[in-house]
């Protein structure tokens, strides 16, 4: 029986790369599937394209390139990413550029655009569309004129469009996560747009797959001291039947671990409703699900159930919200938490004397509490050493740079024995914004491009 | 009836979506669970979250993989982008998690000895 073999190559942008190459060298796969964005990610883009208009695409997608392309063209392997971002076309062209000046004639790329719909918002509005925001219930209008970005979220279907035209790497932009995992699957074994159960199926296993490690011992909270390998780690690999079952595996010779266990916090992983797990193609039903390790470092999946897809597309924009200025400063033993405790004390006056207004001024002792917050626990010992760290939340970034000023004299006029200041330039702080939009007035204009690989002189004579 | 801190009996994952926590709490024994369904709710966990939670906990419930699922409204200070939190993305919220202490039977107790906690 046919089955198809999936293998993750990047949870987020900055991922190594390196375990996909094994993959593809290798996991004997047919497909390698990125899931390259984030909303963190989008906001990163978003300042690149500020900068230079062909940016505003995952800058790591050409090394990912030159490091796969070679297999695409030696062995066939398929590639599909959503590095595009906010630039799919500039992506394409930079593919093309790589696999050109790397000799790779006749590879066949393609791009996916139709999911910027930044220029559209009053055209939605204009059809009734709301696009209050889905968290808060809050009007548009509020940060309407702050907007710096607007995606949506497009599923598989233009990407197994592609595939049809014999792409070899597809580019889109703000495809799910998942889009890349399930568009081979629909085209491989010509599932319906109605098989709600093997789209679901297939969306449950590119959710799986696009964290990277995060289901082959990556991340785990479980007795991840007992996992050997993870300087090595193996990406997940699926292999997929027709009726939708697969399973999840890695390759042998890298570490890591596949058990039920490590499947099973990616199971859940961001999904929130997990009997409602909502995508363009499906709504994936997980409360069924079957986990069974049917092998060392290979778990089988079975019975997932799909619902009908949704009317409405998510739209996620991004808006300007304001500044970051941030410092830390390190305080030595004895009585290190004291110590930061004060410095923080003379800051906060400081900032008050000098009249300058802060929306938040916030406070962390790393080292103490500074990822548990209210929730750590009192130290039952002085503490070897406890990092202050300050944080404001300014209207531009001049306010939240001069605060940082205000750490440097500390040294000399503070508390003892305090090391190692370090401030990080001000941030540019991204508010997000959900909203529904109907799916009709989004995917009419969403479109495939191609563009063969040519090199130079023989392809031109 | 012992107190078991649930660390000792489960693991946990995190991450967010905007200003939203999501936690992925894990078991692997029916009794256990049942423990964890009975007072593992969503009131206690809001309380549990005072001061990083700041909107409403939706719990739900997978029994096919012995798990829960809490989702957190308004908790992470504006979302990711936005956040001045140096856990911005919400990754701690799993282990913060697994600081609540839940009641078991005594003789659920050698079970966990024996298996070391963590990954039970």
């Amino acid at each position: 029986m046919k089955k198809v073999r999936i293998g993750a190559a990047q949870g987020f942008y900055g991922d190594t790369i390196e375990p996909a190459v094994a993959t593809a060298k290798e996991g004997n796969v047919d497909y390698l599937c990125f899931d390259c964005l984030a909303e963190l990610t989008m906001s990163i883009l978003v300042k690149d394209k500020k900068k230079d208009e062909k940016a505003g695409y995952t800058k790591d997608l050409s090394l990912s390139m030159i490091a796969l392309l070679p297999y695409v063209k030696k062995k066939g392997i398929r590639i599909l990413t959503n590095a595009g971002g906010l630039n799919p076309y500039a992506a394409q062209q930079e593919v093309v550029r790589i696999a050109s000046e790397m000799g790779l004639e006749g590879l066949k790329i393609a791009v996916v655009t139709g999911d910027d719909v930044a220029g559209r918002l009053g055209e939605f509005k204009e059809n009734g569309v709301s696009l209050e925001d889905m968290e808060t219930q809050r009007d548009l209008s509020e940060v309407e004129d702050r907007i710096m970005f607007a995606n949506a979220y497009i599923g598989a279907m233009p990407l197994v469009e592609a595939l049809k035209e014999g792409a070899d790497v597809i580019i889109t932009g703000r495809t799910t996560d998942t889009a890349q995992f399930l568009a081979p699957l629909i085209y491989e074994f010509g599932w319906k747009s109605d098989d709600w159960n093997s789209l679901a199926s297939g969306v449950f296993m590119g959710h799986l797959l696009e964290c990277s490690g995060q289901s082959t011992g990556g991340n785990f909270s479980g007795n991840w001291k007992d996992i050997e390998g993870l300087d090595n780690i193996g990406y997940p690999i699926a292999e997929v039947s027709k009726d939708g079952e697969f399973t999840v595996s890695k390759l042998e010779t890298r570490g890591g671990l596949v058990t039920s266990e490590t499947v099973k916090e990616q199971m859940l992983y961001e999904i929130h409703d997990p009997s409602s797990y909502i995508t363009p193609d499906v709504v994936v039903d997980l409360t069924e699900v079957r986990l069974e390790e049917t092998g060392p470092d290979v778990v089988k999946v079975t019975g997932v159930k799909g619902k009908p897809k949704p009317d409405s597309l998510k739209v996620v924009m991004g808006y300007e919200n304001g500044c970051m200025g941030q410092v830390m400063v390190g305080f030595s033993w004895p009585d290190a938490l004291l110590k930061a405790k004060k410095a923080d004390e003379i800051i906060r006056n400081q900032i008050r004397k000098n009249g300058w207004e802060y929306e938040e001024i916030r406070t962390d002792y790393v080292g103490y509490n500074s990822l548990h917050g209210p929730l750590a626990s009192e130290p039952g010992e002085d503490l070897n050493e406890v990092y202050l760290r300050m944080a404001v939340r300014a209207d531009t970034k001049r306010d939240a740079a001069k605060f940082a000023r205000l750490f440097p004299p500390l040294a000399l006029n503070g508390p003892p024995s305090m090391g190692s200041f370090t401030g990080s330039p001000p941030r540019d702080l991204v508010g997000m914004w959900s909203s529904l939009v109907p799916r009709e007035l989004i995917e009419p204009f969403v479109t495939v491009g191609f563009e063969e690989v040519k090199t130079g002189v023989e392809s031109n004579a | 009836m012992s107190k078991v801190m649930l660390k000792e009996i489960s693991h946990a994952r995190s991450g967010d979506k905007g200003n939203t926590v999501d936690i992925g709490l894990f078991v692997n024994n029916d009794e256990i669970y049942q423990a964890v369904l009975d007072q593992v709710t969503p009131e206690r966990v809001k309380s549990h979250f005072e001061g990083l939670v700041e909107g409403d906990v939706f719990r739900y419930e997978l029994p096919n993989i012995k798990a829960l699922k809490l989702v957190c409204h308004s908790a992470l200070n504006g979302g990711g982008a936005s956040s001045l939190r140096l856990d911005n993305l919400g990754k701690c919220f799993g282990a913060n998690l697994l600081r609540m202490e839940i009641e078991l039977p005594e003789h659920l107790l050698p079970e966990i000895q024996s298996r070391g906690g963590g990954g039970i």
